[in-house]
């Protein structure tokens, strides 16, 4: 007979193997590699601090981290305003359970097409030729089409918006859900309107799930190249981006540099995000 | 209900169609721009209504479609196999949670971990090792083991809710009348968790379908459905890439309505089986 412990170390094992091998492993090669100097398309395993006093002597590269920061902050602040609206919406004011399932797999169904193609499906609606052009020309608001809404940051941020206001409502409709509705309705009689209730009910209680969503949205924004590249039709440099070029080109130290730095950004702040809420009891309860 | 909805209900219910439709509105444009006739663009007007690009996408002098179809089957062989694994390791490594042991944590954190990570990172990681290593990446094992890393820990966070929720006392049961620990699983957790597997094999193929970011660098030759349409998009000038959108809707739509069936027969025949006895 097995012990438990054992038994337990067995189960978990394909699995710790998966994740150290492929995850943790990797990333430390990350890492040592920014110290690798290189040549045509080969790492040459010398110490070599080149790839990293480059990036932060080039303005370039310096003007690459500002543009995602910007991105993600604005696309965090839209998705959290869209997504705790949404939410509340469907755990305060839709009052059958039927209907809840029904609007929420709604929300889903549009994600069934894959990513790529969700991407071109804005063409016909911001390009110079699009709908949202021949509407506001139609209606003599302009008089000619406006270029700046596709193949533009603002086309990059309109389709985050479009991809990731989900992730944030998911999480917080959440933690709204477990809400006892007995301490709504101790405040309701209190005496307390609905905008009191919103303020000092629901949004200290919902804090865990603004948490998670917002490492969603934020690690999302900060590690896409692909959609920058798509809908800023390659106009925009992110680090994800400048990372994607480097590889291509198979300059693999300066884009392992890159990568540390953009890596190091993104898991301090997730780790922040983690002080705050305790997932793995958010998930038991 | 017999009070009166607020206002604010009718303010948020205007909101919520807003966001249906800009949630909406890009799809409904690339199905009806899919039936484009001949002479249209990948913009409206409608010229004609024809089949003609679904044609174009299946003839041989298929123009703009590079090697979908290929590509097409390399992402369903990749995917059924990532859903197998990921069930199998996943389900294994959520049971194994049931008990607190010493590194419950590390296998916990590693895959939050590797959730989070962008999945560039994880990708460019295994192909910088399998450079060093001198290893030519491969579908196989290195394209499998990339996408694990991203479909796993939603496997793990599957189990993690459905045997949070599970009564203890069924398996206490089972135990005091004399059930070993593999009948135990076989017909006392496994018709429990069902469903929450079914979720998992589910997750553990669309994950795959629609990854490019880690599989990318270490899938080989061959592209998968992903980057295939990824390296189509910048130069998609007719409205072919939307008939190709029309399609893999419809497919993933038979998938999840067969999922919703197989699940739905199973919680059946539970029910007749529980008031037969």
């Amino acid at each position: 007979m097995m012990s438990p412990r054992a038994a337990s170390w067995l189960q978990a094992t394909p699995f710790a193997i998966i994740m150290t091998g492929l995850v943790i492993v990797p990333l430390a090669m990350i890492f040592a590699v920014s110290f690798m100097d290189y040549g045509f398309a080969e790492i040459i395993p010398e110490f070599y601090l080149g790839n990293w006093t480059d990036i932060f002597r080039s303005d370039l590269a310096v003007a690459t981290y500002a543009t995602v920061l910007r991105q993600a902050f604005i696309v965090w602040g839209v998705t959290l305003l869209l997504g705790f609206t949404i939410a509340y919406y469907l755990i305060y004011h839709v009052r059958s359970n039927f209907w809840r399932a029904i609007f929420l797999a709604a929300c889903a169904i549009p994600f069934w097409t894959s990513g790529p193609i969700r991407m071109i499906s804005w063409v016909p609606l911001l390009g110079r030729e699009g709908l949202v052009n021949q509407a506001l020309m139609g209606l003599n608001l302009i008089d000619e089409p406006i270029s700046w809404l596709l193949y533009s940051e603002f086309s990059v941020i309109v389709v985050y918006i479009n991809m990731l206001t989900m992730a944030m409502v998911g999480p917080i409709a959440n933690s709204m859900a477990k809400i006892s509705p007995a301490v709504v309705q101790a405040a309701r009689d209190q005496g307390a309107t609905e905008w009191q209730v919103i303020t000092e009910v629901i949004i200290p209680l919902i804090k865990p799930g603004i948490a998670v969503g917002t490492i969603f949205i934020v690690t999302a924004v900060m590690g896409d190249g692909f959609l920058v590249r798509a809908m800023s039709g390659n106009q925009v440099n992110t680090p994800a981006v400048a990372i994607m070029n480097e590889i291509n080109a198979f300059q693999f130290p300066p884009a392992a540099a890159k990568s540390v730095v953009l890596l190091v950004v993104v898991m301090a702040f997730v780790g922040v995000l983690l002080r705050l809420v305790d997932i793995r009891k958010e998930l038991a309860r | 209900m017999l009070n009166r909805r607020p206002l604010s209900y009718y303010l948020l219910s205007t909101f919520f169609a807003a966001f249906l439709l800009f949630l909406y509105g890009p799809m409904i444009c690339v199905y009806l721009l899919s039936f484009q006739g001949p002479e249209g663009g990948m913009s409206f007007p409608m010229r004609g209504f024809s089949l003609v690009w679904f044609e174009t996408l299946f003839s041989a002098q298929g123009r703009g479609v590079g090697d979908l179809h290929n590509s097409f089957f390399r992402s369903i062989r990749l995917g059924l196999i990532v859903a197998l694994l990921t069930m199998l390791i996943g389900v294994a490594a959520g049971m194994s949670f049931r008990r607190k042991y010493p590194g419950s944590n590390f296998v916990f954190y590693s895959a939050i971990a590797s959730m989070v990570v962008p999945g560039i990172f994880v990708g460019f990681g295994i192909s910088l090792t399998l450079r060093l290593l001198g290893l030519r990446p491969d579908w196989w094992y290195s394209g499998i083991g990339a996408q694990l890393t991203w479909s796993l820990p939603f496997a793990m966070l599957i189990m993690f809710i459905i045997l949070g929720r599970l009564d203890k006392s069924y398996e206490e049961a089972a135990t005091d009348l004399g059930a070993s620990s593999a009948q135990r699983f076989q017909y006392v957790i496994l018709p429990l968790i069902l469903p929450g597997v079914i979720g998992i094999i589910m997750a553990g193929f669309t994950s795959s379908y629609e990854e490019s970011a880690r599989a990318g660098l270490n899938i080989g030759t061959g592209n998968t459905m992903p980057m295939e349409l990824t390296g189509l998009l910048g130069a998609a000038t007719t409205p072919v890439m939307f008939a190709v959108g029309t399609l893999t809707t419809l497919f993933m739509f038979s998938i999840v309505i067969a999922t919703l069936l197989v699940s739905g027969s199973i919680a059946k025949r539970r029910q007749l089986r529980l008031t037969a006895h």
